[in-house]
């Protein structure tokens, strides 16, 4: 069989609560599509195999390192990204909580530890500090020592617990 | 200075005040390097060096040309024909030699990912598609990839050069063989640290933009230091200087990684110049391993001779490093060397003192400074001969210490080797972190635990750290790199201040300090201070950030200019008033009487009767309301600061993991501009000495080849393993400046691995082994409590 390869496909998805459709490379990473086809450039790339984190994005309401995702496999599917979880206010607690302390300093690994923040005081409303440093271990920060960002976290959590039928701490 | 203002409210000097330009980066709306697109923009790619060492035989590059996409290809003759080769030689350290070098390979390549071919394509993909149409008919050489061969090689690495021996340094202070023969202990060590590299999580980049039309080369790099990189592109490409425009943008950390020059960003401006078009080249992780500078790797054979009363009668240090096959440009790769033979056991009565270091070419990758240069190796190595004369002598390790410590009251000391110590508060730090510690309950919870079978240790570290560096480090060896610092101000038509800084930004706050300062000085809130910064067309001449230099020169340079605009300011009030200015202020963005605080004019008042209605102002006076001042540190080679870390950690004996269970910071950096800033600065530190005590190291195999280069194999730190870290402040401001601030960014990295090694030893104890080599690896600890062979 000598069909020829197809290098390109149409795909339909849901950005940040717009429809978006698109003809990509079916080699196309996710993160790429989002950052090169659609500018959203607060998704960062800094391993392009997994490990750092840079790349988190919402897929179906579930963290994916769009990095090993493939822009054809979004198809059909919702993506949130930084920009819209700010947009959004979604998130304006936890980035009011990391600007107060100081939880980052070049930012690059910001939005990706927002983002795992976020799913993470959704799952766990109350989590320890063991629990935060734990579910933030996928998203590497070189510059700080991650103790403002836990401090951050823990702050929004305490917050929210205080907040009318918030969860008990 | 710090404090209080002048009327009794608060200083922003001193204040805890989130940073104005970190709001971008948490929206997402931040803007490195790779998220520029520019019309008609290309994207570069390279080939890079699969040997250590090999000839190019020859290299076909038709089909690469041809593929879909590519718009050029570039060789080494292609690049070499625009740009002037280089070397990285310090003058002022005799004896350095190093190569000339290109920006890629033209007849030989010396490290496994030097680069080689840069494809230039309408995406990156289709460049890197057209790599592996490259063919290059490669002759492997061999490769002299351990240092202590290479050393020894009959042959040099570089035909031209004399030995593989960069440079080799002894200081000498005394006849330390006349102490050794006297002394009544001798404790020693060979103390060896792992190669390890910066890791930023953002990874290099550059965009270059010539356009052919009028000359102009524009780059937007994720750099340190615009000012060092419009004078070697202009150098190097043959431009005139005001031709060349280097901008900063957001910077995705840096630690020292982005002050070098790397011979595939060169090579993808040289692109940018024969295309006439922008190029983008952004390094992927996977070469950032094997093209980013490395670090460390020092071998440092180490003695300490000891009086029968307990006195150090002298130390001798034997260190060898290997940096590659080129001396880095333009800084060197002298200056690991240079300060590990300066600072070992300097902030003690070390007695007579001999060191020697050499730095050797090998076939590994690039090799220069990183955060804390040096400084981290010198304090591993002085801190772990500490720990062991105080075992001999049976005496705590911190009371040894505290007994040792250079007279608190005898300062300045000036070091054999060149360096002198303004004043240090070694004391006082090692004081409170005992306390903050709180030692002695650590002590019984060890011997506690120690009955259990529960293996805990204490380790501590006294650091010193370089700061504020002067012409000493670069300017002197002939290195045309800025050692003073500019800051512009200039108030606006609404009574605000724009104030335009040869500061740079990679996170750590540099904005935020040039606000601060400005204004605290000008007395006008935060928030009505704007920065502008990273731009060699907008801001004054300067050196940058590197080698905790940012807040304490480009700090001072906005203290002296705000002071300038001040002075303008109130004398321009004084003549509308028709008195004299001593009675006036400016508070809150107000001129006030100082007495009262009553209400003379706004800020914008004063700026609307200059700018707009001139006819108010006397026809023989003309207000200057905009200024710049400029500061170099001049007194010291540079202005040293000390801390010290306290490190409580348990060692689990089956599986020789170590687990963090307390870390505590006491630092001196002076005058505290931002405590939010410094606090997290010295704990960012902490973890990338964390890093390279436990995990970081670039592993090479015999043939030079680099076998754990991803982040999957290349551990780093993450949030899990790493403890809370508490700091703790003693306030020693800087005579050589009115602002009195040290540098913070080394102090975190300079003293944490030592704090880790001397409490893994502490752990260790009842084993009677003692390691002396990190990262500590929990193979390094089986093997070393005999629980592997």
């Amino acid at each position: 069989m000598s069909a020829t390869p197809v290098s390109e496909v149409d795909i339909r998805l849901v950005v940040n609560g717009e429809a978006v459709s698109s003809r990509v490379p079916v080699r196309l990473n996710l993160v790429d599509f989002l950052r090169e086809k659609l500018q959203l450039t607060g998704t960062h790339v800094g391993c392009e195999h997994g490990v750092c984190g840079a790349c988190t994005v919402l897929v179906d309401g579930r963290l994916v390192r769009a990095c090993l995702m493939l822009a054809v496999q979004a198809n059909g599917t919702v993506v949130e990204t930084i920009e819209g979880a700010s947009a959004s206010g979604r998130c304006a607690d936890l980035q009011r909580a990391f600007h107060e302390h100081n939880a980052l300093q070049c930012g690059f690994c910001t939005p990706a530890m927002l983002l795992t923040a976020a799913d993470l005081l959704e799952r766990e409303p109350c989590p320890s500090r063991d629990a935060i440093r734990e579910h933030l271990s996928g998203n590497y920060c070189r510059c700080t020592g991650y103790q403002s960002i836990v401090d951050a976290v823990d702050a929004v959590a305490c917050a929210r617990s205080d907040e009318p039928g918030g969860a008990p701490r | 200075m710090s404090g209080t203002a002048k009327d009794g409210s608060a200083s922003p000097i001193g204040a805890p005040i989130p940073r104005a330009n970190a709001r971008r980066l948490l929206s997402g709306s931040g803007q490195y390097v790779d998220d520029i697109v520019l019309p008609r923009m290309l994207h570069a790619a390279v080939l890079r060096s699969p040997h250590a060492h090999a000839r190019i035989g020859g290299l076909d590059i038709a089909a690469a040309a041809e593929a879909p996409g590519v718009v050029r290809v570039l060789t080494g003759r292609d690049v070499a024909a625009i740009c002037d080769p280089y070397a990285g030689i310090l003058q002022h350290v005799p004896g350095m030699q190093s190569a000339p070098q290109l920006p890629l390979a033209v007849e030989r390549a010396c490290w496994q990912g030097e680069p080689v071919v840069l494809v230039v394509a309408q995406t990156r993909a289709q460049a890197e598609d057209a790599l592996a149409l490259i063919d290059v008919a490669w002759e492997p050489l061999p490769a002299l990839v351990d240092e202590q061969a290479a050393m020894r090689a009959a042959e040099p690495l570089h035909p031209g050069l004399a030995s593989n021996i960069c440079f080799d340094r002894t200081v000498e202070d005394g006849d330390v063989d006349a102490a050794f023969a006297g002394a009544a202990q001798v404790v020693e060590a060979e103390f060896v640290t792992g190669r390890h590299t910066a890791t930023t999580l953002e990874s290099r980049g550059i965009l270059a933009d010539y356009n052919p039309a009028d000359g102009q080369l524009t780059v937007w790099q994720s750099t340190q230091v615009p000012y060092m990189m419009q004078w070697i592109l202009a150098r190097h490409f043959r431009l005139p200087e005001t031709q060349v425009r280097v901008i900063a943008p957001d910077v995705g950390g840096s630690f020292g990684l982005k002050i070098h020059i790397y011979g595939d960003e060169m090579a993808a401006v040289a692109a940018s110049i024969l295309l006439g078009r922008p190029v983008k080249f952004i390094a992927d992780r996977l070469e950032s391993f094997v093209a980013d500078f490395h670090c460390r790797g020092h071998s440092v054979k180490a003695r300490m001779a000891l009086s029968a009363k307990g006195e150090i009668l002298g130390v001798t240090v034997d260190d060898v490093y290997g940096i590659g096959p080129y001396s880095g440009f333009p800084r060197g790769s002298a200056n690991e060397g240079l300060q590990v033979s300066n600072l070992v056991c300097a902030g003690y009565r070390r007695g007579t003192y001999r060191a020697r270091t050499r730095a050797v070419f090998q076939n590994k990758a690039m090799y220069g400074q990183y955060r804390a240069v040096g400084h981290p190796v010198a304090c591993l190595v002085t801190e772990g001969l500490m720990d062991l004369a105080a075992a001999r002598l049976s005496e705590d390790p911190a009371a040894f210490r505290r007994r040792l410590f250079l007279a608190a009251d005898r300062y300045p000391v000036k070091l054999a080797g060149g360096p002198v110590l303004e004043k240090l508060s070694q004391h006082a730090c090692l004081d409170e972190l005992l306390r903050l510690m709180d030692y002695e309950r650590l002590r019984a919870l060890q011997c506690e635990g120690r009955g259990r079978g529960i293996y805990r240790g204490i380790g501590i570290a006294s650091f010193i750290e370089n700061s504020n560096p002067s012409a000493a480090t670069y300017g002197m060896g002939g290195v045309s790199i800025a050692s003073q610092d500019a800051c512009t101000l200039k108030l606006t038509a609404t009574g605000s201040i724009v104030a335009s800084s040869s500061m740079t930004e990679c996170g750590q706050g540099g904005y935020a300090v040039i606000q601060q300062v400005t204004a605290a000085v000008c007395g006008l809130p935060v928030e009505r201070v704007k920065v502008v910064i990273g731009d060699t067309d907008t801001t004054p001449v300067g050196g940058g950030v590197w080698g905790s230099r940012g807040t304490g020169i480009c700090g001072e340079a906005a203290l002296q200019a705000g002071k300038a605009l001040r002075a303008n300011i109130l004398a321009f009030v004084a003549r509308l008033q028709e008195t004299e200015a001593s009675l006036y202020d400016i508070r809150n963005g107000n001129v006030v009487m100082a007495d009262s605080g009553a209400l003379v004019m706004t800020l914008e008042d004063v700026a609307r009767t200059a700018y707009f209605r001139t006819d108010r102002v006397p026809r023989d006076f003309q207000p200057e309301l905009m200024v710049t001042r400029s500061y170099a540190q001049k007194t010291y080679n540079g202005a040293y600061t000390n801390g010290a870390q306290g490190s409580w950690l348990e060692v689990d004996t089956d599986t020789g993991f170590v687990r963090l269970l307390g870390h505590w910071v006491v630092d001196d950096c002076g005058t505290v501009i931002n405590p939010l800033l410094v606090d997290e600065q010295i704990r960012g530190g902490c973890v990338q000495g964390i890093g390279a005590a436990l995990f970081e190291q670039v592993l090479y195999d015999d043939s030079g080849q680099l076998i754990n280069g991803s982040l999957a194999d290349y551990l780093v730190p993450m949030a899990a393993g790493m403890p809370d870290i508490t700091i703790g402040h003693v306030v020693t401001p800087t005579a050589t400046s009115e602002l009195g601030a040290k540098g913070a960014g080394e102090a975190g990295t300079a003293g944490a691995s030592a704090a880790i090694l001397n409490a893994v030893n502490d752990a260790l104890t009842p084993f009677q082994v003692r390691i002396s080599e990190i990262p500590i690896t929990p193979e390094r600890i089986l093997r070393a409590i005999g629980r592997v062979s």
